[in-house]
């Protein structure tokens, strides 16, 4: 259970995030949707504590604030938009990073960390890569080996920052499926700011849409995904249309 | 798909594989040996394994070197030997350290102002005291201190600044204190030009044969900075991520980045204070090690002891034999002989290197 109350960013003295509220179930899905600037990534930075916020970010009832960084990162596991891969790391070192906060800092890892290594690594299908080095991986493979190092983190809460921006939409679909099955199977609570509309209706239980660091719209996709809506935070001229069960958003050409 | 037993032994780090361990302790061996033998006074390396042995209360072994080639061995040949591995061994952990917490392939141990500020330190020492004074005593602390209090200006300056960029801002005041005790200490060489050649043979470096009170006074620096790094040689891995990332991984970036800034800068302190500013081996060693073997800080942390104390003993033979019985400087030595190394290194491994 994640709770913001309140939650104000300032950056460069004007707030990026303004007095945001909203509740994150366990096991939910929710996707952070809104223009470019609308304080997306800030709001997943304040969650991780990376940046310094007003108001009330709780995590299992206990303010991040109170939380040592061991302790946060036990709780939230962050995967970013542009992760530094250190090209001579080989994949299994760079998942086993993702123990840190399970380990004192003079300590090494034990038999424990190798096992949750190796599970997170099967999950993403990298046990063939596990002796690769990162450098030698396509873009997709080292965003599963992102992946695969926030869940060998093993916290209940993972945040995501476009997940997806790098990939095409084979690997888009392949990626968003595999947390959608990860969060089934373990019942992780998934955080993303995402940009493709259509996708990310398809995968989160909620959407969050942000406009200047101020929530928009908060509800179910269909709710929340509408013409109007989408017209006035995006700028953006579109036609939402059903297929089925399922919603997309299609651009149209203003005339 | 195939089962994680099936991989558990790829699902580890590469840590100091047993190759590269033994090695590097070969390399570190054979120069320590070459160390002692080589000099002025063929000594010959049966007669110091006796006297070694003697020395060590072997049963019926008695040493065979006359009293004079005793002292040669034992007051000056080896105390030299082991001052130039303690300090190999720090500048090269140093540099390594430094590249893996500031993120950058270029920095070396003098990179946050050390440097500059011993430079000055030593300078007004060989300026300013009388010739009574100066000598052994006083000038390295001169030094010490200088390159102490050059560091903390940065680091204030460092944090003067926004929190945001840390490492980097750190770097920048680094440049800044730099350049301003280089300017300093220029002026004060320019104003006392009758000391500039015993200013300029200090900057350029040499190991001391000054028996072992030098290396009773590096001993403790070094060996508590050398500790340390080690010790949080794996977080140096987390840190090389970047601090947003090392944070959300639960690692308290500024409290280790200090710890390790301060633990590598000290040791790098005491070293120059006694040895005068030695380039180059806290870049060159550090990165021909990753070329060489691709591995990561937590190996490369203790292979950098290991193979920069061997680079600084083999290149301190040749700066006391190569032009005996003038000395060539050692800095001089480290970069002619080093560059041309690392150039061929460069050119014939792949990949590995950020």
């Amino acid at each position: 259970m994640i709770e913001l109350r309140g939650v104000t960013v300032n950056l460069g003295g004007k707030p990026v995030v303004n007095r945001v509220d909203v509740a994150v179930a366990d096991g939910e899905w929710l996707a952070l949707i809104g223009p470019n600037g609308a304080g997306k990534t800030t709001l997943l930075r304040a969650i991780a504590r990376l940046v310094p916020f007003a108001g009330e970010i709780e995590l299992e009832g206990r303010s991040v604030t109170e939380l040592s960084r061991g302790e946060l990162a036990r709780l939230v596991a962050v995967v970013p938009q542009e992760p530094y891969t250190p090209p001579w790391m080989t994949v299994a070192e760079y998942v086993l990073l993702g123990r840190t906060p399970h380990l004192g800092p003079l300590a090494k890892e034990g038999a424990h960390d190798r096992d949750a290594a190796g599970r997170a690594l099967g999950r993403l299908d990298l046990l063939d890569f596990a002796g690769r080095r990162l450098g030698t991986l396509s873009g997709g493979e080292k965003q599963r080996a992102v992946v695969a190092r926030a869940l060998a983190q093993e916290a209940p809460v993972v945040l995501l920052d476009e997940p997806t921006a790098a990939l095409d939409i084979g690997h888009q679909q392949q990626a968003l499926e595999l947390l959608d099955g990860l969060r089934a199977e373990s019942g992780l609570t998934l955080v993303a700011a995402m940009h493709d509309l259509t996708l990310a209706a398809q995968y989160a239980d909620r959407m969050l849409m942000l406009d200047t660091g101020r929530v928009v719209a908060d509800g179910a996709p269909a709710d929340v995904l509408t013409e109007a809506v989408i017209a006035e935070h995006y700028g953006a001229a579109i036609d939402v249309v059903s297929v089925g069960e399922r919603i997309a958003v299609v651009p149209r050409r203003p005339r | 798909m195939t089962s994680v037993a099936e991989h558990a032994a790829e699902v580890r780090p590469r840590g100091l594989t047993v190759a590269w361990a033994c090695s590097a302790t070969a390399f570190l061996l054979v120069s320590l040996i070459a160390g002692v033998l080589v000099g002025p006074i063929d000594l010959g390396v049966g007669s110091v394994l006796e006297s070694a042995g003697a020395r060590l209360h072997a049963p019926g072994v008695t040493s065979s070197l006359s009293p004079t080639e005793e002292a040669i061995l034992w007051e000056i040949r080896v105390p030299r030997v082991v001052l130039a591995a303690l300090v190999g061994a720090m500048l090269a952990v140093a540099g390594a350290t430094y590249q893996g917490v500031f993120r950058n392939p270029l920095a070396d141990p003098y990179l946050l102002g050390v440097a500059a500020g011993a430079g000055l330190g030593a300078t007004i020492a060989i300026a300013y005291l009388p010739d009574g004074l100066r000598g052994q005593r006083l000038l390295p602390i001169a030094a010490f201190v200088g390159g102490s209090i050059a560091v903390l200006l940065t680091y204030a300056v460092g944090r003067s600044a926004r929190r945001e960029r840390d490492a980097a801002t750190l770097v920048l005041a680094g440049v800044t204190v730099t350049a301003f005790f280089t300017a300093w200490q220029t002026f004060v060489q320019q104003q006392n030009s009758e000391t500039l050649q015993e200013v300029y043979s200090w900057i350029l470096g040499n190991i001391p044969s000054s028996g072992w009170s030098d290396v009773v006074v590096v001993l403790p620096y070094i060996a508590v900075a050398t500790v340390v790094i080690l010790a949080l040689r794996r977080v140096v891995d987390v840190l090389n991520l970047g601090d947003d990332e090392a944070a959300s991984l639960g690692v308290d970036v500024r409290r280790v980045r200090l710890a390790l800034v301060v633990a590598a800068t000290l040791g790098t302190a005491a070293a120059v204070a006694v040895t005068g500013l030695i380039g180059f081996v806290g870049i060159i060693v550090p990165h021909t090690i990753r070329l060489l073997t691709g591995v990561g800080y937590r190996a490369l942390l203790p292979l950098s002891v290991l193979v920069g104390a061997g680079f600084l003993v083999l290149a301190d033979v040749v700066a006391r034999t190569a032009l005996a019985p003038a000395e060539i400087p050692l800095g001089v030595v480290t970069a002619f002989f080093g560059a041309p190394f690392f150039a061929v290194v460069l050119r014939t491994t792949r990949g590995g290197s950020p």
